[in-house]
């Protein structure tokens, strides 16, 4: 058994047989590819419910096909799947898996087993979610935020069952993060090479590390909301549940707090923003320093930046609760607390901006989508400011600015470093370049139709059109340039959508075809792309593990050789 | 020595101690000096675990203080008559007893694990598991009495708010849960210390990380105690 420190001479379980290689594997390679696969393709199905979606939005009335229902539906499933299912399973799951290892130079997470197993977790919870569309009555169509008492009373769509698939699911999914989360602490705390200080690691190992850490704190509180209103849906329970008139009776609940919930849910809500915020914060440090061939600007800065958002976002919850009936003094807390989360994302901002300052920059495919993400962070953390203060959020709750606001922010800033990070890792995990054109050609229909997505649904938002709404009618207040408005975003929506046929396309062709990568295309100084073998073997480092010298950042070094010194290069 | 010269010591040491973990912090390879991985995995564990029985708790005491029917006199709910006389609590107060005690024969559990004495550690581990059997029987007995005798149900409670059945079920069955799954580790890892397996590997932490759970699960009834039965 593990003991202590990863030493070479652990021994490692080397399997045999295909599917203990790429089925039952324990290596976190295998694992993160997984992980990342399963998370994709329910992020696809994610995606096809926001394109059925727009097409009722932007062309009300000519679709029979979805319902009211449907379209509420459609509005929860997407929005869950989005958040939990696809980007908390990719960046963590995923590049957690993949990153972590490698980049702190272990041969593995520390327990591979465990690792396994929060996979398969994993997996039920998938399956479990999508079993809520074949269920009577459909999944649940309460909105991702679940509130009760109307997700589980009359008139709401999945009320009966789509609920219960949908609580159970995520009951699932935090016993998978969990056993996952453990591993990925534990082995940055526990199982780092030789010369490798925290101080040392990659910006993307800290944004995963501090990550998990937040997960496994914050996951707890929607465990518990889960736990409760499925006995309050199941068992009859009143947690959450008033007493309510309908058809002239009274409910057999009373007595429960509404906004109970709501705290429960939002104290896991909030963090969960920057759960999938931070990884993404670090891989694009990464990403912009590697391809601006210079060292990140502030690296200690950024370290604690990452820290205290973390801390900070642990208070912060109730700016999404403001319009709730809460104590109104709260409010005075909540806002202060969430504008002085802008200081250290601010000092991220201005760090990117300074590392990319007379840099070389190489305007390669992840640098573009490294770029792209600063432009659509920047805008989502300002429309931000608008929400986070009470007065300004109380006529905006619940429009299409919200809307319009978290997808900059959590919805396509996230996406985009994903995309940009699978763009600069692909060479290191398949061994194969992808092709460059397609891939500019992807960066460029994804980035400006997110802009012509997620722009004008600010405006519609302060001209006050709701969000979660299927249709608008014949509304006073709303002019007709809504309607042009929402017709030209679905249109860009289809595009993006379609356009993602290209990075599909070029990934797996590529795949199969591309021409053979280098070990280290790009000049990268961090650990993973000094692996012996590219794609890296199982145990990742040979017969020894390597040994580290120095940060991951020194790039462009006055009098060096080369424009980059690996961090295993001693001082000479 | 000096009343001075003690207050320098003191703040020496202080400061001693605060380099020695920044100096642990900044190290490379480990944050935690030569210890074993499952125990610091066990430890965050912990923390995360913490945070689900917070919630709970948080959970139950809004509830309590916005229910809209009175909140039964747990004394009297929990009280049993012996010998005529009702007792208020004194079924949780043994109860609480009995886990407590469990917890002091796991810690010598531990110490005898690092002495790599196999019988006494395994004797006092199953004693442990016993202790925590009990307590799990104890507490089934408490439910049949709330709910056969009292009326109690997780949707009603002829007492007044319905919020006590529910969160007394919700709260102490996810605990009970907790100890049996404790229970079960325990026979796990005293099977294996008697089978000699930790003294093949030369390694007795395994001891030591059910022992930090068992004690984290017995720390988490105090609060329970405090927070449901005393209030
Ligand atoms: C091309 C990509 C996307 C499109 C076209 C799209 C479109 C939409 C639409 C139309 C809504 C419903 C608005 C309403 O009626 O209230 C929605 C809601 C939502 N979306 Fe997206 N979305 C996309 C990507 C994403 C991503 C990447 C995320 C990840 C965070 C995300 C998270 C959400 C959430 C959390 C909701 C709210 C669900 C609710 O109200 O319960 N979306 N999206
Ligand atoms: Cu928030």
């Amino acid at each position: 058994m593990a003991t202590t420190i990863a030493d070479d001479l652990r021994p490692m379980h080397h399997p045999k047989t295909w599917a203990g290689k790429y089925v039952w594997s324990q290596d976190h390679k295998v694992i993160a590819i997984q992980y990342s696969l399963t998370a994709i393709a329910v992020g696809l199905v994610a995606l096809v419910l926001s394109v059925l979606m727009r097409l009722q939005l932007g062309f009300p009335g000519a679709y029979s096909g979805i319902t009211p229902e449907n379209y509420l539906q459609y509005v929860s499933m997407h929005g869950m799947i989005m958040v939990v299912y696809l980007l908390t399973a990719l960046l963590l799951g995923g590049f957690g898996n993949y990153l972590i290892p490698l980049m702190v130079g272990a041969r593995d997470m520390v327990f591979p087993f465990v690792n396994m197993l929060s996979y398969w977790i994993y997996l039920l919870s998938v399956v479990v979610l999508l079993s809520g569309f074949f269920v009577p009555g459909g999944p649940t169509g309460a909105g991702w935020t679940l509130y009760p008492p109307q997700a589980i009373s009359e008139g709401t769509p999945g009320h009966q069952w789509g609920i219960v698939t949908m609580l159970v699911s995520l009951a699932i999914f935090v016993v998978a993060f969990t056993m996952g989360g453990l591993n990925y602490v534990t082995t940055v705390l526990q199982a780092r090479t030789r010369g490798m200080t925290l101080m040392r690691m990659p910006l993307s190992v800290w944004g995963i590390f501090i990550a998990s850490i937040m997960g496994l704190l914050a996951f707890p509180a929607l465990f518990v909301a889960a736990v409760m209103m499925l006995l309050d849906h199941l068992a009859g329970t009143s947690f959450f549940m008033p007493a309510m008139q309908s058809m002239g009776q009274t409910s057999q609940t009373m007595g429960g707090s509404p906004i109970l919930f709501q705290h429960l849910f939002w104290f896991f809500g909030h963090p969960e923003v920057y759960i999938v915020a931070l990884p993404a914060f670090g891989i694009v440090s990464d990403l912009i320093s590697v391809h601006a061939r210079k060292n990140i600007f502030g690296y200690r800065m950024m370290v604690w930046a990452i820290v205290i958002i973390g801390g900070l976002s642990f208070v912060v919850w109730a700016h999404h609760m403001y319009v709730s009936g809460m104590n109104p003094y709260f409010g005075y807390f909540f806002a202060t607390s969430t504008l002085i989360i802008a200081i250290p994302t601010a000092i991220k901002v201005y760090n990117w901006l300074l590392t990319l300052w007379r840099g070389d920059i190489h305007l390669r495919v992840p640098m573009l989508f490294a770029l792209g993400f600063i432009f659509t962070f920047i805008h989502g953390g300002l429309s931000g400011l608008f929400l986070g203060n009470v007065s300004v959020d109380v006529p905006l709750s619940d429009t299409f600015f919200v809307v319009g606001h978290f997808h900059m922010v959590m919805g396509v800033s996230p996406i985009l470093v994903i995309f940009g990070a699978i763009y600069h890792w692909y060479p290191k995990i398949t061994g194969r370049m992808w092709n460059d054109a397609l891939g500019k050609i992807h960066f460029w229909i994804t980035f400006l139709g997110v802009y012509v997505i997620y722009l004008p649904m600010h405006y519609i938002g302060i001209l006050g059109v709701p969000r979660r709404y299927y249709a608008l009618g014949e509304t006073g207040f709303i002019p007709q340039s809504v309607h042009t408005a929402n017709e030209m975003i679905s249109i860009a929506a289809f595009v993006v959508f379609a356009g993602q046929a290209v990075f599909f396309y070029n990934m797996i062709h590529s795949y199969f075809w591309g021409p053979k990568a280098e070990p280290n295309p790009w000049g990268a100084a961090s650990l993973e792309w000094q692996t012996p073998e590219t794609p890296p073997g199982h145990g990742n480092w040979g017969a020894h593990l390597p040994i580290v010298y120095r940060w991951a950042y020194d790039y462009s070094v006055p009098g060096a050789a080369r424009d980059f010194i690996p961090q295993t290069e001693p001082p000479s | 020595m000096s009343q001075l010269m003690m207050k320098q010591e003191e703040h020496r040491q202080a400061r001693q101690d605060l380099s020695d973990v920044a100096a642990d912090w900044s190290n490379d390879q480990e944050v935690f000096r030569q210890t074993h991985w499952g125990k610091v995995m066990m430890w965050i564990f912990l923390l995360s675990d913490t945070f689900v029985f917070s919630c709970f708790l948080t959970a139950y005491m809004t509830m309590r203080a916005s229910a809209t029917l009175p909140w039964p006199d747990t004394a009297e709910v929990f009280a049993l008559t012996i010998g005529g006389h009702p007792i208020p609590l004194i079924l949780i107060a043994i109860m609480t007893f009995v886990l407590i005690s469990s917890s002091g024969t796991m810690a010598m559990a531990v110490n005898f694990g690092y002495r790599r004495d196999r019988r006494k550690t395994a004797a006092l581990m199953l004693a442990t598991a016993l202790f925590g059997a009990t307590f799990v029987g104890m507490q089934a007995f408490e439910w049949t009495k709330l709910i056969f005798e009292e009326g109690v149900r997780p949707w009603s409670n002829p007492m007044g708010a319905p919020q006590f059945g529910a969160s007394f079920f919700m709260i102490t069955g996810f605990h009970g849960l907790h100890v049996t799954c404790g229970v079960i580790l325990l026979l796990i890892v005293a099977s294996k210390v008697l089978r000699g397996h930790y003294d093949r590997t030369g390694d007795y932490s395994a001891v030591e990380i059910a022992g930090l759970y068992w004690h984290f699960v017995d720390l988490v009834w105090v609060f329970i105690f405090a927070f449901f039965y005393l209030w």
